[in-house]
């Protein structure tokens, strides 16, 4: 009896502590959310200043004091942001899609054994270390290539972020590609389509949500980089005239400034309202990834 | 009719002949710029290799390897315990439906966070509401907020991999739902959770931006001091401490120090060897999971 | 009548496996020629050496020979172009995630068929000759996962024909449908064989008395008998065909 009474004991404090740690995990980002609001906002309802004058002004001159009266256009960064991503998708994209349905279609044996090995070390290489290697080796490169007084770059930290994005869109989309169902392929290839006819007209778009979520995968992690570009972007606190120009980004911009910001000063709150804008886009990417599957969903049970 | 249905047919073959061979090209390319990337790095890092540079003081990057092992091995053992936990509670006893979409939506949000906005949260919970200077046990924390995620999903998975017989094998012979996670579930899932926790260690390794402002760009290490409270003492995780990212991140500009370029160099080659060691150890670990499920 | 397909000799191999022995069978033109037998007897793997199927799986060997209309098919013709010729529908009904248009305009435009008027009567063409015409006319834009199964066979029929195939394949094709589906591709198969010709793989020997003109008994990758389907299931001559059709064993 006492025996059963300790089981039952046991059972109750376990259940409590799993219980613990799931509500931990919703607790935990609530409070990243709520902080982040609360620092993030400080620019808009302490100093005064106005969202718009945020988001697209690019007079970035705020105070370092908490005094105020500085401003907080955060445009150069924003744009410098996604300027950087766009061009790294815009080089990743094709060939990531290329290499995922090599190691799929083309040569499936390959793949497993080599490619995807391949695929987990590359997507497990410090981004600091690409940072470095950006430094030492890209950004020479272009200065020498190009004929610039800097290699520091648009293009330097797009090639960059390129490279580290690659192979989440790489697997993102050779898992989509796999999960297209044999009788498509035996379809296709019974109406006498080559193979490449096959990938092109069946293969690919049946797998297209899958694809573009990869590619919003990809999207979300070169956003969200900070001290890879940081190391190649140039910190030029300007619009990039070209793809060889220098300029900054959000994420850079905190990794370097929060360090010596005031804390509580307008020039602090200011990097935490982009602290807070990084997160909302982070959110953002999240609800379209998710409503692209959920949108594929549909149309998969629509049907049936 | 026939003629020209043949000459399409003769177009489609050489198209698909073509692409076949850009494929193989653009594969080609991917894998050498692996390789010549991971060469490049390892042999620049040993080029100009003096022993020294392996010391344990200011000269080397003894303690900078020291301090990457040591808060990786702290954040885990935060993230491991509390990781397992969310996942058991996720999978074995939270309702599903309301409970568990809210979960899924933590986990979704907390692991597409970017590891800089992460650092900025710990700085603010970790530094400046506590009135502490950089330490290791903060920047510990940050990269647990990380893994966690990572290591919850990975717990959940197995579990659902599990065959459902084991479960009910032992709530059969009058188990306890715990009892059963505990002594039939767990270790069955064992090795699964193993290779993420392999995972989450190996991406801890190379995490820097989250800790700029938790752990510090210092390092300061008596090896002869052993007194805990001590800030220069190895074992205190309350002390600041520079790991070996960010002495990479510091070399950026080579003011620093004389011999920057090649400390960072080699600090690159180790994170390396690191990060490929793992990540080959938690495949083969995998490897062998799949063999002996199949061996089943 | 000449034979439209003639098999001689045929040896399959899986590996070490022989999957089928020393076949040899005549199919005539404008007939549907039934394969009856019991599960895992090769029946489909007979089936796909006529469109050279089994060229995409790995470690198959084959020796002997068809011939479509005199032509070698493994020696004296292109993979491509025999599919194109001999088409084959599957046991489960598999249109494409496309909509009812593009699935049946699929074939032609792989030709490098375009231009839009061209593909309009293809489609049209083979959707009437498919008896569906009716029933999608108004909704060709929209998805084919949205029809019924029995639906989508015909579909899958149709695309087909919009090949312009010479012979038509069916692997089991209506043992994932109800019966009143079953009895309208079985009608259009019946209607089909006045300008095409059929091979068709069925369990439902019914199904293979219905509507077959001849009928050919495998058995663990041998044909035991062939003939005409009235023979067959009336006088078989072999004690196993026998024993098959009589149910004691399949």
């Amino acid at each position: 009896m006492n025996q059963k009474r300790n089981m039952f004991q046991k059972e109750y404090f376990w259940h409590g502590l799993v219980t613990i740690g799931g509500c931990f995990m919703i607790v935990l980002t609530l409070a990243i959310g709520v902080f982040l609001v609360y620092k993030g906002s400080a620019s808009f309802t302490t100093y005064g200043h106005k969202i718009t004058e945020f988001l697209f002004s690019s007079k970035w001159n705020p105070a370092d004091s908490s005094t105020g009266g500085g401003s907080i256009g955060a445009a150069i960064y924003i744009y410098g942001s996604i300027s950087t991503c766009a061009l790294a998708l815009l080089i990743a994209t094709p060939f990531s899609i290329a290499a995922a349905i090599f190691m799929t279609e083309i040569a499936p044996k390959l793949g497993i054994h080599i490619f995807q090995p391949a695929v987990e070390i590359f997507v497990g290489i410090p981004s600091v270390v690409y940072g470095w290697i950006g430094l030492t080796v890209l950004v020479p490169a272009i200065k020498n290539i190009f004929h610039l007084t800097y290699g520091f770059s648009v293009l330097a930290a797009g090639i960059v972020l390129a490279v580290m994005i690659f192979p989440t869109i790489t697997s993102v989309t050779a898992d989509a590609i796999r999960s297209v169902p044999t009788q498509f392929r035996q379809a296709s290839y019974g109406l006498g389509a080559t193979r490449w006819q096959m990938i092109r007209t069946v293969v690919i778009p049946s797998a297209k949500s899958g694809i573009y979520t990869g590619i919003i995968l990809g999207l979300a992690r070169a956003f969200g980089e900070a001290l890879a570009v940081a190391m190649v972007i140039g910190k030029t606190r300007a619009f990039p005239k070209n793809i060889l120009s220098s300029t900054n980004n959000l994420t850079a911009s905190i990794a370097s400034d929060m360090g010596g910001a005031m804390e509580g000063g307008e020039y602090n709150s200011a990097l935490w309202s982009m602290a807070l804008l990084l997160f909302l886009i982070s959110l953002l990417f999240i609800f379209i990834i998710h409503s692209i599957s959920s949108k594929e969903e549909k149309k998969i049970n629509g049907k049936n | 009719m026939g003629k020209i249905r043949s000459a399409k047919i003769r177009n489609a073959k050489i198209a698909d002949k073509i692409m076949t061979i850009v494929f193989y090209c653009i594969a080609l390319l991917f894998l050498m710029l692996l390789l010549v990337l991971a060469l490049y790095v390892v042999i620049k890092g040993f080029v100009d290799f003096k022993l020294e540079y392996l010391s344990f003081n200011r000269k080397g990057i003894g303690n900078q390897f020291f301090n990457t092992l040591y808060l990786v091995f702290l954040s885990l053992l935060i993230s491991v315990p509390l990781g397992t936990l969310a996942g058991i509670y996720m999978s074995e006893y939270a309702k599903q439906g309301r409970i568990t979409k809210f979960l899924r939506i933590s986990i979704e949000t907390l692991s597409s966070l970017p590891s800089i906005v992460v650092g900025l949260f710990g700085y603010l919970v970790f530094i400046v509401m506590t009135g502490a200077r950089w330490n290791l046990m903060a920047g510990a924390l940050a990269v647990s907020i990380l893994s966690i995620p990572l290591i919850t999903t990975t717990t959940v998975d197995a579990f659902k991999s599990l065959e459902v017989g084991y479960k009910n094998g032992s709530l059969g012979l009058g188990a306890t739902h715990w009892q059963t996670i505990y002594h039939v579930m767990l270790p069955a899932c064992f090795p699964r959770i193993m290779t993420g926790i392999i995972l989450a260690a190996g991406r801890g390794f190379g995490e820097a931006a989250a800790l700029l402002y938790t752990s510090g760009m210092s390092t300061d290490i008596n090896w002869s001091n052993w007194n805990l409270s001590s800030a220069t003492c190895a074992l205190n995780p309350f002390r600041p401490g520079e790991t070996l990212s960010l002495l990479i991140w510091a070399s950026r500009s080579e003011a620093v120090s004389a011999n920057a370029t090649q400390i960072a160099n080699l600090s690159s080659a180790v994170l390396m060897i690191m990060v490929f060691t793992f990540s080959i150890g938690a495949r083969m670990l995998s490897r062998r999971i799949n063999k002996k499920a199949k061996g089943c | 009548m000449d034979s439209k397909i003639s098999i001689s000799d045929l040896n399959l191999y899986y590996g070490s496996f022989q999957a089928l022995k020393n076949i040899n069978m005549d199919v005539k033109s404008n007939e549907i020629t039934a394969l009856i037998g019991p599960s895992g007897c090769g029946k489909s793997t007979f089936l796909k050496t006529l469109n050279r199927m089994n060229d995409l799986e790995e470690n198959v060997k084959i020796d002997g020979s068809i011939l479509l209309d005199g032509i070698d098919i493994y020696h004296e013709m292109d993979a491509i172009l025999l599919r194109q010729k001999i088409g084959m529908v599957f046991q489960q009904p598999n249109p494409f995630p496309k909509s009812i248009y593009d699935n049946v305009a699929y074939g032609p435009r792989i030709l490098g068929i375009r231009k839009k008027h061209d593909l309009d009567e293809i489609v049209e063409n083979s959707l009437r000759k498919a008896v569906i015409w009716d029933e999608v006319k108004d909704r060709l834009n929209k998805s084919a996962l949205s029809l019924s199964g029995g639906q989508q066979q015909r579909i899958c029929i149709a695309r087909t024909l919009a090949v312009n195939p010479d012979v038509i394949l069916m692997d089991e094709p209506t043992s994932a449908l109800d019966p009143i589906s079953t009895s309208k591709i079985e009608d259009l198969a019946v209607e089909l064989k006045k300008n095409y010709t059929i091979v068709i793989v069925t369990h439902n020997m019914q199904q293979a008395t219905r509507i077959s003109d001849k009928t050919v008994f495998f058995l663990l990758g041998e044909t035991i008998e062939s003939g005409e389907t009235h023979e067959i299931f009336s006088r078989p001559k072999d004690k196993r065909t026998e024993d098959y059709i009589t149910g004691r064993f399949g």
